[in-house]
């Protein structure tokens, strides 16, 4: 089981060819007081970089980014309800989607924690 | 000697308390304001007519059975009411409004004078065109200046707004390529990382795909990320810019970006909501601009919002005109007024009509009277004079607060809140601007911008009111930079407190309970 990054702050913990995706603890903290989260359907596909979610704010509206390319499995339904989640456990319970990879190879481009926490830090 | 026998002191009492609770809720004269039904009782009305007798309802079964809910109240409740509220607002009649991005100057009484005359105020868009050539006549005489001042040979005029001008602009450049064979094909829409919202929004509501622009460290077009985004030129639709752009910063590249864009094949859409900046200085048609709107709510002082409805005339290059929507107002040999109407004759190619009738007849009288009533001369000072404003806020807080850019800035002046203490937001600082009197800044805007805080005075105010201004907004950065945590319990004189934006975000209560029914629900 290993976790990669994204420039865009979403993390993949990926185990085999499932990938479970949400954002950072980082982007949550920049994003503030996370009040809505839209997820996609299950079922649908997504090219790498594509926008399949959308994370709101008291802030700002974002785009969550598919850091790979994949169908969804599943998708994590109780942080419609409960969006604070977001804050309280990005990189844990509040993941968005499971998804089920189309190309591995995909993951080689991403970051690893130490490269992401680097990445940050130059913010 | 007179005795003073009514006791009545005579000096100023010795105890200052800085807040106090009342009883009513209420502040000096700011009266505490509840909801009409809380306020209203069933027993209450403003009418008390006698029940009419030996009239038969011809209802019948359709007669309402239940209570309508509305809230009862005398004539003076309802007055009362809608006055305490009204005197909630902050207006630009109030006050400096430094909302950046939105130019809130001030609406010239004259305006409201010519606006109200009869020949203006009291005519019907489905009048016989021989009956309103006065009216007719205006719309072309505006038209005449904003194609003068933007050096563009053509203005569609109805357009109602200034995102609908964008749509107006957008669609012209669709029918263009439709014209030219390439509808299909061009179909990417170049739009700047800072640009305000409706430009990327506008370019997918008319079926573009928008590709972001970087801006470099100067707060301006990346000509590199630029040149990169036209390797591939033959599905370029054309490049949406603002100049000045959001940031409040001339677009120096302006002239070689459009070259580019045109190279490519593409159209070059400028927004025209900052052309309070530039206008009598600068004609967007030198800088080959191909269709730009116009806010005349903005530029040319039109009220905003509830004091009347927006107008965003949109002006179009030689090579857009032909497109324009319908209606438009054209001068006949003989000096007649004539609206084309229909998409044949002059106007075979025309891309539609947008609107059901001219425009907003209201804001072309007042727009024109401003113009009238400056001259030429006078709307270069009002650039000028924006210009000169926004540069003395930027100098005169940029020793506390951190300007987003180095160097001068155009209408308005843009910060940062890297002066601000660890906790301490921009939010904070906006929210103790209302305690010291002030609609707060547009903040966290434009995005590129970290706790963006963006303030534009306008040629509207007064040394003498900047610097009322930029005296509370430095004490308050002052204070912001020390890390005064009572920053983030403010406002504290308003007739509302903080607002808890996350709960009402996350649970939102959109209809109003009455008390009753809440508490019977809940047991």
């Amino acid at each position: 089981m290993t976790t990669y990054y994204t420039k865009d702050h979403e993390w993949i913990r990926v185990e085999g060819d499932t990938g479970t995706v949400g954002i950072t603890t980082y982007a949550a903290g920049q994003l503030g007081d996370v009040v809505y989260v839209e997820l996609p359907e299950s079922g649908a596909k997504f090219a790498r970089g594509d926008d399949f979610a959308v994370v709101e704010s008291v802030k700002a509206a974002s785009d969550v980014y598919a850091p790979v390319s994949g169908s969804v499995l599943e998708v994590n339904a109780a942080l419609t309800d409960a969006p604070e989640t977001v804050n309280a456990a990005a990189e844990g319970e509040a993941w968005f989607v499971r998804l089920k990879l189309s190309d591995a190879s995909e993951l080689s481009g991403l970051m690893d924690e130490a490269a992401y926490a680097a990445f940050c830090e130059g913010h | 000697m007179t005795m003073n026998t009514q006791g009545r002191p005579t000096a100023p009492a010795s105890v200052s308390i800085s807040a106090i609770d009342t009883v009513s809720g209420s502040r000096g004269l700011l009266q505490h304001e509840d909801l009409l039904f809380e306020i209203g009782t069933p027993e209450t009305t403003g009418v008390d007519l006698p029940k009419p007798k030996g009239v038969k309802s011809r209802l019948g079964g359709v007669v309402r059975k239940a209570e309508t809910g509305l809230a009862g109240l005398s004539e003076p409740q309802a007055v009362r009411h809608y006055i305490r509220l009204s005197q909630k607002n902050y207006a630009i009649d109030l006050g400096l409004f430094p909302l950046g991005s939105c130019t809130m100057k001030h609406n010239p009484r004259l305006n409201e004078k010519m606006a109200r005359l009869p020949g203006f105020a009291d005519i019907h868009p489905l009048q016989p065109q021989a009956t309103v050539q006065g009216a007719l006549e205006l719309i072309d005489e505006l038209a005449t200046w904003l194609k003068t001042l933007t050096g563009m040979p053509f203005v569609a005029m109805s357009p109602k707004a200034g995102a609908h001008g964008e749509l107006c602009g957008m669609l012209a450049i669709r029918q263009a390529l439709i014209a030219r064979g390439e509808g299909g094909t061009r179909k990417r829409v170049l739009v700047p990382e800072s640009a305000h919202g409706t430009n990327p929004a506008t370019a997918v509501q008319c079926g573009f795909i928008v590709d972001e622009i970087k801006a470099n460290a100067r707060g301006r077009v990346d000509m590199d990320d630029l040149k990169s985004k036209l390797v591939r030129s033959d599905d370029i639709a054309g490049i949406m810019l603002t100049n000045p752009n959001t940031c409040g910063l001339f677009e120096t590249d302006i002239k070689a970006i459009a070259d580019l864009i045109h190279a490519a094949g593409g159209y070059f859409y400028c927004d025209g909501a900052n052309f309070n900046a530039i206008v009598g200085r600068v004609r967007p048609g030198d800088l080959g601009v191909d269709a730009m709107h116009i806010n005349l709510h903005k530029t040319f002082s039109t009220p905003h919002g509830g004091g009347g409805p927006g107008s965003g005339p949109t002006v179009l290059s030689e090579a857009l005109a032909p497109y324009a929507p319908v209606p438009f107002v054209i001068r006949d040999e003989d000096g007649f007024y004539r609206l084309v109407e229909q998409t044949e004759g002059a106007a075979k190619d025309s891309f539609g009509r947008m609107v059901a009738f001219h425009g907003q007849m209201g804001m072309f009288v007042r727009a024109l009277t401003y113009m009238l009533s400056h001259g030429a001369d006078g709307l270069k000072q009002v650039a000028e004079d924006a210009v000169l404003n926004a540069n003395y806020v930027q100098a005169r807080l940029k020793h506390v607060m951190t300007p987003a850019f180095e160097g001068f800035c155009m209408h308005e002046a843009l910060f940062s809140d890297a002066f601000t203490a660890d906790g301490i937001e921009t939010i904070d600082i906006a929210k103790a601007l209302i305690d010291e009197g002030y609609h707060p800044m547009t903040m966290y805007f434009p995005l590129v911008v970290h706790g963006a805080m963006l303030i534009e005075p306008t040629e509207t105010e007064s040394k003498a009111e900047l610097d009322r201004f930029c005296d509370a907004l430095e004490s308050i950065a002052r204070r912001a930079a020390q890390g005064d945590e009572t920053l983030k319990g403010a406002p504290y004189l308003a007739p509302a407190k903080r607002l808890d934006e996350t709960r009402a975000a996350r649970k939102p209560v959109l209809k109003w309970t009455a008390p009753d029914t809440a508490r019977v629900a809940a047991e």
